[in-house]
């Protein structure tokens, strides 16, 4: 591989526009850098931010079993398109990823497109069902890091309390998609003033709120890290807070779309504003922001969910839950945490690079921008606006809520482990 | 009016136009032989129930064809949609073979409004005939027509909805209807069965039905939806926990004979049906001559009649 210098790219948004050199995957130089001969490639950064290459804890790739809304060679498309070097494959695929074979062939798939780092994600509970843990210890020596059961809540908290015990072991994370079933049978948006007159089945702030501090005391119980998904109240990032306050060993993430949309969106009945947890209230959206800012809520996660047009463009009740995030997620933080001045872009370097590379214990992501680092790295435009088309996505599926939404900031470049994974807008031949 | 799927931000004057167009209908077809009007003839109108309905179903089948209109019935069973049909391909089909109104009952909020969406180009009107637990915009209209004619007006009128209110797609569209018409409304009901942000409706909420009924002009029982109730095992009361027993919903909330009593005596009793009887209204109140439940049914017919005639024949003039 050629030696790479990008040139005139301003790390962290800080200073001048400076040049970084890049040789056998590594960050070789940073400075005024010379022509190294006829064999370098160079990226012109015209002034573009430099950061660390994007970490997703929180992708459905949908490969086994719904090829035909992502693949893991389509996600990982989206994901470098979107800045990322690497991204969690949640285990909600079919078969579960709740074994070694499994786990081993979505990193395969992975390694073998080579465009993201694909880490599977293995399932915590056999099948999802919540009834029997799956073999943690054989899947975390098959490379997983993180597990988790997303989609389903481990709402039986003797389960929850051995998987986060065990995990210490294994040197492990348990990412608890927090949703008490009992309390959201039938539930189909925000439990709110919207849902009842629209006649929507509540989904109440409570049954996240309350699991999540289930999860917290039992953390702190054994003394065990545990990793909460998708948070999406207020009431949440106020749990969060207290047992952050008091030691807890716990980590959060909060998706673009929670720091963006509302409720509001149930008006029209259009399922693309389908998720879970569902969309919440404006005061819930300011309060995620205001504790990703604080570090109460440590990171984003796309919890990007591709579905296919039947399953999106029906009645909502009949619709499926999920959207897609891997390519709008960059723009939506800036839209909402680095324009209204909630982050610097050193913010943005911790909660969409560090702070999930650190949770997930990847030691060559989330890096600092410095000489002898590896480079994966993510160069964006900041200035740049772009109208979103889902059609134009990598991914397979094309649904999205921000359809036709104009956004600020384009990823220039992505480079993994020193190699341009996506440029413009395109993946490099 | 290309489409009725809410009574939610219903125009006051559109509404009574619809409501005086049912009372000339009624008027002009009374004592009449032979029921038919030509208004409609040549036009198609389909009706698409995906859910079990015996009044509301026959309603529009017998309007539409009273107005002369060609009707056509759909029900889940029996149709595509029992091979796995989605509710979009059979509104296109149906808007495709000619159907110039779809009239769509449907277990999903919102089905109405996404049939509107994916007819937008098609030009067939929608009729909203009960949407899961959101509206059910014909109801509010007979209920609201049956109102009129028994208490003179709906002006300054104060009527109470009573019962399961958080699952009654019935109740939200009178709420919506008979407060843009001038009415008061009270809904009474366990805070169990009272929708999330009641307190922001333009209604007046109690737990206390008997210390109601003195001051209302109508009370409007309403069933108690098992089906849709959630959480728990089957059978009424216990089903999804949101009251203990049947008996003590009927103790607490059932209209009977010494409830009627506490009513004045011009006050109207209205029940949208089915009638759960024994459970939210006695026997002997449904069938006492202070229940309006029949007229309801006969309005129903009307008040349909002169939704269709807004819809397919008065359009250039409403558009």
């Amino acid at each position: 591989m050629n030696p790479l210098i990008l040139r005139g790219v301003r790390p962290y948004g800080e200073g001048d526009p400076t040049d970084v050199l890049i040789r056998d995957g590594v960050i070789a130089g940073i400075g005024s850098i010379e022509d190294t001969g006829a064999d370098t490639d160079t990226v012109d950064g015209r002034g573009a931010i430099l950061l660390p290459g994007f970490v997703d804890l929180h992708t459905h790739l949908r490969e086994p079993g719904r090829e035909d809304t992502e693949t893991i060679a389509s996600g990982s498309a989206a994901a470098a398109l979107g800045g990322y070097t690497a991204v969690f494959a949640m285990a909600n695929t079919d078969p579960v990823a709740d074994n070694a074979v499994i786990v081993e062939h979505v990193a395969r798939r992975g390694r073998e497109v080579g465009l993201v780092d694909v880490h599977p994600v293995g399932a915590v509970t056999v099948g999802l069902k919540g009834e029997k843990l799956a073999e943690l210890g054989t899947m975390a020596k098959a490379g997983v890091r993180v597990f988790s059961d997303d989609g389903h809540c481990v709402h039986d908290p003797l389960i929850m309390r051995r998987a986060l015990e065990y995990s210490k072991a294994l040197d492990v994370v348990v990412a608890q998609h927090a949703e008490e079933p009992r309390l959201t049978t039938g539930a189909q948006a925000h439990e709110g003033e919207r849902a009842a007159r629209l006649g929507l089945q509540g989904w109440p702030a409570a049954a996240e709120e309350a699991v999540v501090a289930r999860d917290c005391l039992l953390a702190k119980q054994v003394n065990a890290r545990l990793h909460v998904c998708h948070v999406s109240t207020a009431g949440t990032a106020d749990v969060l807070a207290w047992a952050k306050a008091r030691g807890t060993d716990v980590s959060a993430e909060v998706t673009p779309h929670h720091l963006l949309l509302t409720d509001d969106r149930l008006e029209t009945y259009d399922p693309v504003n389908k998720v879970n947890p569902p969309l919440r209230t404006a005061r819930d959206v300011e309060e995620l922001r205001r504790a990703l800012a604080d570090g109460v809520i440590d990171c984003v996660a796309t919890d990007h969910a591709p579905h296919a047009v039947q399953d999106k463009d029906c009645e909502w009740s009949a619709a499926r839950p999920g959207m897609l995030g891997l390519q709008t997620a960059l723009s939506i933080v800036i839209r909402t945490m680095v324009e209204p001045g909630l982050l610097t872009w050193r913010g943005v370097a911790r909660v969409m690079s560090e702070r999930p590379a650190e949770i997930a214990g990847l030691p060559d992501h989330g890096r600092p921008v410095a000489v002898g680092e590896p480079a994966n790295l993510t160069l964006v435009d900041p200035d740049s606006r772009w109208t979103v088309r889902g059609a134009d996505f990598a991914s397979i599926a094309a649904n999205t809520p921000f359809e036709g939404m104009e956004l600020p900031g384009r990823v220039v470049a992505t480079l993994l482990r020193g190699r341009v994974t996506a440029t413009s807008g395109r993946i490099p031949a | 009016m290309k489409h009725l799927l809410s009574t939610e931000g219903i125009d006051p004057a559109a509404a009574t136009a619809i409501l005086d167009t049912a009372a000339g209908l009624k008027q002009s077809l009374e004592g009449r032989e032979v029921r038919k009007l030509p208004t409609l003839r040549g036009r198609t109108v389909i009706t698409m129930f995906y859910e079990n309905s015996t009044r509301t179903r026959v309603s529009f089948e017998i309007a539409g064809k009273w107005m002369s209109a060609d009707v056509v019935n759909v029900s889940s069973s029996g149709s595509s949609v029992g091979k796995g049909e989605s509710l979009r391909d059979t509104a296109l089909t149906l808007a495709a073979a000619g159907a110039d109104c779809v009239i769509v009952r449907h277990p999903a909020s919102g089905a109405a409004h996404r049939l509107a969406t994916w007819l937008k180009h098609t030009g067939t009107s929608v009729v909203n005939a009960g949407d899961g637990m959101h509206e059910h915009p014909t109801q509010a209209l007979l209920d609201a027509a049956t109102l009129r004619e028994r208490l003179g007006g709906l002006d300054g009128r104060r009527v109470a909805i009573v019962g399961d209110v958080l699952h009654s797609r019935v109740a939200r569209s009178n709420v919506h209807l008979l407060t843009a018409l001038g009415a008061e409304v009270t809904l009474v009901a366990p805070p169990t069965l009272l929708p999330t942000g009641v307190e922001n409706w333009p209604v007046t909420v109690s737990h206390e039905l008997d210390a109601e009924l003195p001051s209302q002009d109508a009370v409007m029982l309403l069933r108690v939806q098992a089906e849709r109730m959630y959480g728990g095992p089957a059978g009424a009361g216990g089903n999804g926990h949101f009251f203990p027993s049947a008996r003590e919903y009927s103790i607490a909330y059932g209209l009977n004979e010494n409830r009627l009593n506490l009513l004045p005596g011009h006050a109207v009793v209205l029940h949208p049906g089915p009638m759960l009887r024994g459970m939210e209204i006695a026997s002997t109140v449904a069938d006492s001559p202070r229940a309006a439940i029949t007229d309801q049914v006969r309005n129903g017919v009307h008040v349909r009649m002169a939704v269709l005639y807004h819809l397919l024949a008065h359009e250039e003039e409403t558009a």
